[in-house]
């Protein structure tokens, strides 16, 4: 049998404010059990702002600073700067956003201490739109997908911000997919996050049950067929060049599975779905031409 | 030690005197040698500490407030657009309790470019909690960050140290420089015990409802209200260490004064002279100087134009609307008390206009030849 890897050691408590089925709340867990105690975050809002608890509570065993919504990175790096200033190199920094304080208002200073390669982890948990503020677009957010600012009539037409290209186009010495469905896989990546310096990224897909019109019990049915269809594939970059994907499925699930159980697709017509379905097939055979170049 | 030094590179070399541990920042003109001497002196070993070369003002103020939050002694520096694009986070700072030091460069906002000297871009920030120092001179300027540090770090909030961009920023004054041994004594290193530290886990900044928020706001007003004894208390040891004391406000020649100038910064100091010359024509006229403008230091003014007849406050801004800032401010302080003088608000040398010995000359004429100003804003020396 194969042994288990992941930590038993819990740094994160019962009491927190997640909704049922958060995978923002299970990626945090599986997270900080690859971290360990000795990690500081800076939390801009998100989510994360409300799951740790209201004041003078919080569901974490490891100091937490909440900063404003573009400031993930930059509040990172000063905190990093301090680290080393006061000889605690032992301390893992990092900045633990959303998809919106990522993609969106916080790309600037992400994009600015990836280009210095600060010495921080950067964590998105992707949930697909501004959840916290009540599920509107944000650049993450698939297209089609309905949300309050794209209402089935106003659809988003364009895809999703391919942020882990844009990562990469800065060189930085790793960055990773994860999935709360794949928790060896995302644990073992945040452990080799630790162990590289510089600025390392990880994206997770962490479905949200109110925001994506599902049921909490499918959570990680849906963070497994978003690997299993190519939608959000697995996969590690080194240096911005040399890709590996870590699952390869034998034969991708067709995206109508993926698709057809969620609320916020409800409306899809079969040729929606064709589109998706292309789009998917060119953006994984993309991938596998580049795992090609340089990779193993 | 005496050293020849531009006000940006007083700035600097205060920063260096202190020990700063962090600096992040971005270019702005005309700050911007404040922190390229910063940066050689990180590079060149004389200074320990991280430079963060960020991409942006409001990076540059997320970078300290993550670096002070973690235990560090941060700095920044910088002017006008770079201040306003930081403004959200000066609140951050404020709300966090982070005893952050920056330099201001007073520069007009623009539309259109400008690159001169006017207040409006700091006293935008009036607001945010931040302390906010007003230099004459560069020597006051280098002292203000020392200073600075030692008062923020007691009360923990952060301060603004604001040079008039130019008149002071570029201008080079001899400067007497303190022994870094007697700056270590006076000024001991930066040890906040709210500090995020693995060892002993905290969350700061949680989700608070009305149930404690307005307990937090009370408590920033009670810091405030606090630092106004640090900063005289810590100015006075100033003067023990070092031999320049520092006030609150500097009253000059104001005991007796029928007509007191009331301004800040470069131009408080060309209004010396003016004060002086007037005095020898028989006139009594006096100086109140702001040094510390937040806190506001209401007693020392009262008890400084309490026996004035008439004020005269210059103000090189103006809130659209309602007229110079100071002005508000100053009248606000004397309002209800017994002979309360006539105050007359002047607006000048918006966006770099030179304000000469003759215009200020011209400002305490005004007060003379009028019983009561004849309007709330008076504008002097504009073209229309």
């Amino acid at each position: 049998m194969k042994k288990l890897t992941i930590p038993y050691e819990e740094h994160m408590t019962s009491g927190h404010l997640a909704c049922q089925g958060c995978g923002a709340a299970l990626c945090m867990r599986l997270a900080l059990k690859g971290l360990g105690a000795k990690t500081m975050f800076a939390i801009p809002a998100c989510c994360w702002s409300v799951i740790d608890g209201p004041f003078p509570y919080s569901s974490l065993k490891v100091p937490l600073f909440h900063t404003a919504f573009e400031t993930a990175a930059a509040t990172a790096s000063g905190m990093r700067a301090a680290m080393e200033m006061l000889g605690r190199e032992d301390v893992n920094v990092v900045a633990w956003a959303g998809d919106g304080g990522t993609f969106d208002i916080g790309i600037q200073a992400l994009s600015g201490a990836a280009e210095r390669n600060d010495n921080i982890i950067y964590i998105c948990y992707d949930n697909e739109a501004y959840m916290n503020t009540g599920i509107q677009r944000s650049s993450a957010t698939p297209p089609k997908a309905w949300t309050t600012t794209t209402p089935v009539k106003f659809p988003k037409e364009r895809p999703k911000k391919n942020l882990d290209e844009i990562m990469a186009a800065h060189r930085i010495p790793y960055l990773a997919t994860a999935s709360i469905a794949y928790p060896e896989d995302l644990v073992k990546k945040v452990k080799k996050a630790v162990s590289i310096k510089g600025t390392k990224f990880l994206h997770v897909i962490c479905p949200c049950p109110p925001g994506w019109k599902t049921a909490p019990e499918m959570t990680i049915k849906l963070a497994k067929l978003a690997v299993q269809t190519c939608i959000f594939p697995l996969f590690e970059v080194e240096d911005g060049i040399r890709y590996k994907i870590n699952i390869k499925p034998k034969e991708p699930v067709p995206v109508r599975e993926y698709l057809s159980i969620q609320g916020r697709f409800r409306h899809l017509t079969d040729e929606d779905i064709d589109e998706v379905q292309e789009m998917v097939d060119k953006n994984w055979k993309l991938l596998l031409k580049k795992a090609e170049l340089f990779g193993e | 030690m005496r050293k020849v030094l531009m006000g940006n590179h007083a700035l600097s070399e205060g920063a260096v005197l202190s020990r700063v541990q962090v600096i992040a920042a971005y270019p702005i003109t005309p700050q911007t040698q404040v922190v390229e001497l910063l940066s050689e002196k990180c590079a060149d070993g004389t200074l320990n500490a991280k430079f963060v070369k960020v991409e942006s003002e409001h990076s540059a103020m997320a970078a300290c407030i993550g670096a002070s939050a973690a235990g560090a002694r941060a700095f920044t520096a910088t002017s006008a657009q770079g201040l306003a694009l930081m403004h959200e986070v000066l609140h951050w700072a404020v709300g966090a309790r982070l005893p952050i030091v920056m330099g201001n460069i007073n520069r007009a906002m623009a539309p259109p470019w400008t690159i001169w000297t006017d207040q409006t871009d700091s006293l935008a920030q009036r607001d945010t909690g931040w302390m906010q120092v007003y230099c004459q001179n560069n020597q006051e300027v280098l002292d203000a960050v020392i200073l600075s540090y030692k008062v923020s770090e007691q009360v923990l909030l952060p301060t603004m140290i604001v040079l008039d961009a130019f008149f002071l920023s570029h201008t080079y004054e001899v400067v007497e420089m303190p022994l870094q041994d007697k700056v270590d004594k006076y000024l001991p290193p930066y040890n906040n015990p709210y500090r995020m530290d693995v060892d002993d886990p905290h969350t700061f900044g949680g989700l608070t409802g009305p149930d404690w928020y307005f307990e937090l706001r009370y408590n920033i007003e009670q810091a405030m209200e606090e630092a106004k004894d640090v900063w005289k208390k810590e100015g006075a040891l100033y003067g023990e260490y070092f031999g320049r004391k520092y006030d609150l406000v500097d009253a000059y020649r104001c005991e007796d004064a029928e007509v007191i100038f009331v301004a800040v910064a470069t131009v408080a100091s060309t209004a010396r002279v003016v004060v002086d010359e007037m005095r020898k024509e028989g006139k009594k006229v006096g100086l109140l100087r702001l040094f510390v403008f937040r806190p506001f230091p209401y007693e020392d003014v009262r008890s400084a134009l309490g026996n004035a007849k008439k004020v005269v406050v210059m103000d090189r801004n103006i809130s659209f609307g309602a007229g110079g800032i100071f002005y508000q401010e100053v009248k606000s302080a004397m309002y209800g008390m017994k002979n309360e003088p006539v105050i007359f608000g002047i607006v000048s040398g918006l966006g770099g206009r030179d304000i000469t010995p003759s215009h200020i000359r011209e400002m305490i004429e005004y007060a003379y030849k009028h019983d009561e100003p004849e309007k709330d804003i008076i504008w002097m020396g504009v073209k229309v």
